[in-house]
């Protein structure tokens, strides 16, 4: 059984309809990239696996259980984290209160300490803006602070949404060596990227969207070598 | 034990203690002195004139012999203000919504609190309640009044507004002012089948009356006494520790943060594992506790209720809210404080400066031309943001 399957997902935004029959599964300990242009429904995609809309149609299952009407604070304790497109820092809260956000589901101060420091390594930056208010970091640092923050929460499946958005080159390689390692200790991943290249580089297996539909799915190897996708999304002629 | 004591957070228990000290003094030394200015220059004037005819004292004279008993009354109905607008603003805070009804929420309490002892005063155990007695039943209407008003502010949450959260703005808040005028006719329906009254008197008993006296001054030929009524003493101190209860709360503890952190984003939040419509019901609890609670402290202090006594004491504690920067906690204890002064000031004063033209009976004109002169020129309030970056 996989640890996430989507079967034929149809979500709407009122009259828009925004996926049309999408099927995806995840295994236990895969890395799995969703790539597609602008507009295609990789955010809605994850949007309607983390119970942010409901499909109008279709199933979500994670574990095999449907959770596709299920609220996303349910989701979460269920183990599914979700950093969303746009970060979704809280302005007003401090970075330190907003690592604590993301670790609400966990009751025991010290693990929550232990995962804090685990953020910290990995971007020492937050580290020295530990008492500042969310809404006052760059832009770089914002998205270092959403990707801690979904660290807090320590979910089963992590789903990222273009984390790689808006950081400086020495950054994008940290995000996917932090990927890498985080999938290394057993925590399946679906990446959403633009850089469709770095993501089909960590990935083990890729679906490619377009207009709400799947169009491709295969390995991460195949995929670099499909022609189709070199054309679209990798700039290869 | 010791843990428990350890993650206390001291900082949050003084810091509204702090700002409620500084909001006091600071908006009654600004209004003492400038109705002391004013009063010397009407000294010179025809309205000393008459004065000295009137009292053989000069208007300075009266002003500050006055000054006392003012700002006490102004504090007392201030932080009663504050309790309400804290109501108005922890809601607008999570659903940038005006809960036009909570002025409603705050007359149940009061209704709830009053019939308790009025109750009890049947059957005889007020008057011949022990002093401890007397402030056990007093908290336990002020108890009583916060719960059924916390229960009825979810109620109507969760009947009225959450099936329009997703509709355009104008929908709950008519909703909202629909509800205030029910709940109007559901407190007269019910008092009319019930007590056939629509004026309820909060009952006489334990030593609420009393008054401590500081000493005399002379004014004139006549000599005025100086001193704080029991009453007034409770509004405060019940005030004030409610106001640190909430502070500490929202400020201090794990709740709170789920709190602060619905009223910046709910779609994020409900991301981190927090269940949105449970905080929000949560707030509305908790608003409608202190409004209830309020309730009972207004009845207390003024005596009389009837199904309307909501109106104004929540369309000032609004604009107290509104004064103070709609959605900011400490705002809307800044402006209950500085609205209540300002409206015993310009109460108390305003009869001797105009002669007798215009008295007490004007001095609402203060709280609602501030905020009309608010909305106009300072819309985000005295703490606010711009409220244009929220929306
Ligand atoms: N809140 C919304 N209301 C209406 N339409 C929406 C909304 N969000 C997305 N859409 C539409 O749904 C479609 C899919 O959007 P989605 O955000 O999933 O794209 P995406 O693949 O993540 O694109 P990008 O790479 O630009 O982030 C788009 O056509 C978009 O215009
Ligand atoms: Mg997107």
């Amino acid at each position: 059984m996989s640890l996430l399957s989507l079967h034929n997902i149809h979500s709407f935004y009122g009259h828009i309809h925004a996926l049309k029959g999408v099927s995806v599964d995840v295994e236990e300990g895969e890395i799995v990239t969703l790539i597609g242009s602008n507009g295609a429904g990789k955010s809605t995609t994850l949007r309607t696996i983390s119970g942010m809309i409901h499909p109008r149609q279709g199933q979500v299952l994670l574990d095999g259980r449907d959770i596709s009407r299920m609220k996303p604070h349910a989701i979460v304790l269920a183990g599914l984290g979700h950093v969303p497109e746009g970060r979704g820092i809280f302005p007003k809260l401090t970075v330190r209160e907003n690592l604590e956000m993301g670790a609400f589901t966990v009751n025991d101060p010290e693990e929550i300490d232990r995962r804090m420091k685990f953020g910290f390594d990995m971007f020492p930056r937050l580290k020295e803006r530990i008492g500042q208010y969310g809404g006052t970091l760059s832009g770089g640092e914002q998205q270092m602070l959403a990707i801690a923050r979904g660290l807090m929460m320590n979910p089963r499946l992590l789903m990222l949404d273009e984390p790689s958005m808006g950081l400086a080159p020495v950054l994008v390689e940290l995000i996917f060596d932090i990927i890498k390692a985080l999938n290394k200790k057993g925590t399946t991943i679906l990446l959403v990227e633009q850089n469709a290249l770095m993501a089909l580089s960590v990935a083990h297996r890729g679906y490619v969207l377009q207009n709400g539909e799947i169009v491709v799915s295969d390995t991460a190897e195949s995929l670099k070598r499909n022609g189709m996708v070199q054309k679209a999304y990798l700039g290869i002629d | 034990m010791k843990r428990f004591l350890k993650s206390i957070n001291i900082r949050e228990l003084l810091r509204p203690i702090g700002q409620m000290i500084l909001f006091s003094l600071g908006s009654t030394i600004v209004l003492s002195v400038i109705v002391l200015l004013l009063a010397l220059i009407l000294d010179r004037t025809v309205v000393g004139q008459t004065l000295i005819e009137r009292l053989n004292v000069s208007l300075f004279t009266y002003t500050l012999v006055n000054l006392p008993q003012v700002a006490i009354d102004g504090l007392t109905i201030g932080f009663v203000y504050a309790a309400i607008a804290l109501g108005y603003t922890m809601v607008y805070g999570v659903l940038e919504f005006i809960n036009f009804a909570h002025s409603e929420i705050f007359a149940v309490g009061a209704f709830v609190g009053v019939e308790i002892l009025i109750a009890l005063e049947k059957f005889g155990i007020l008057s011949n309640a022990s002093l401890v007695m007397a402030y056990i039943y007093l908290i336990l209407a002020i108890v009583a009044g916060m719960l059924a008003a916390g229960a009825l502010a979810v109620t109507v949450e969760r009947v009225a507004y959450r099936p329009l959260r997703h509709a355009s703005r104008l929908v709950p808040l008519i909703s909202a002012i629909g509800v205030s005028f029910l709940l109007q006719d559901v407190i007269r329906l019910t008092e009319s089948l019930t007590s056939g009254q629509f004026n309820r008197i909060m009952p006489t008993f334990g030593n609420f009356d009393h008054r401590i006296l500081f000493g005399k001054m002379a004014m004139g030929a006549t000599q005025i006494t100086l001193g704080v009524s029991i009453k007034s003493i409770i509004v405060i101190v019940s005030a004030v520790l409610m106001l640190v209860g909430l502070n500490y709360l929202v400020n201090a503890t794990r709740i709170g943060k789920a709190i602060r952190a619905v009223a910046q984003d709910h779609s994020t939040a409900s991301l981190m594992g927090i269940d949105v419509n449970r905080i929000i019901s949560l707030t509305f609890l908790v608003g409608g506790m202190l409004g209830g609670a309020a309730g009972v402290l207004y009845a207390l202090k003024f005596t009389r209720i009837d199904p309307f006594v909501g109106f104004f004491p929540g369309l000032k504690a609004f604009t107290a809210a509104v004064l103070g920067g709609i959605g900011n906690m400490t705002g809307a204890l800044l402006g209950g404080i500085v609205l209540g002064m300002l409206e015993t000031y310009a109460g108390s004063f305003m009869g001797v400066f105009t002669m007798g033209a215009a008295g007490t009976e004007y001095k609402d004109i203060f709280a609602f031309s501030i905020l009309i002169l608010v909305l106009i020129f300072r819309p985000q309030g005295l703490m606010g943001e711009n409220v244009a970056q929220k929306a």
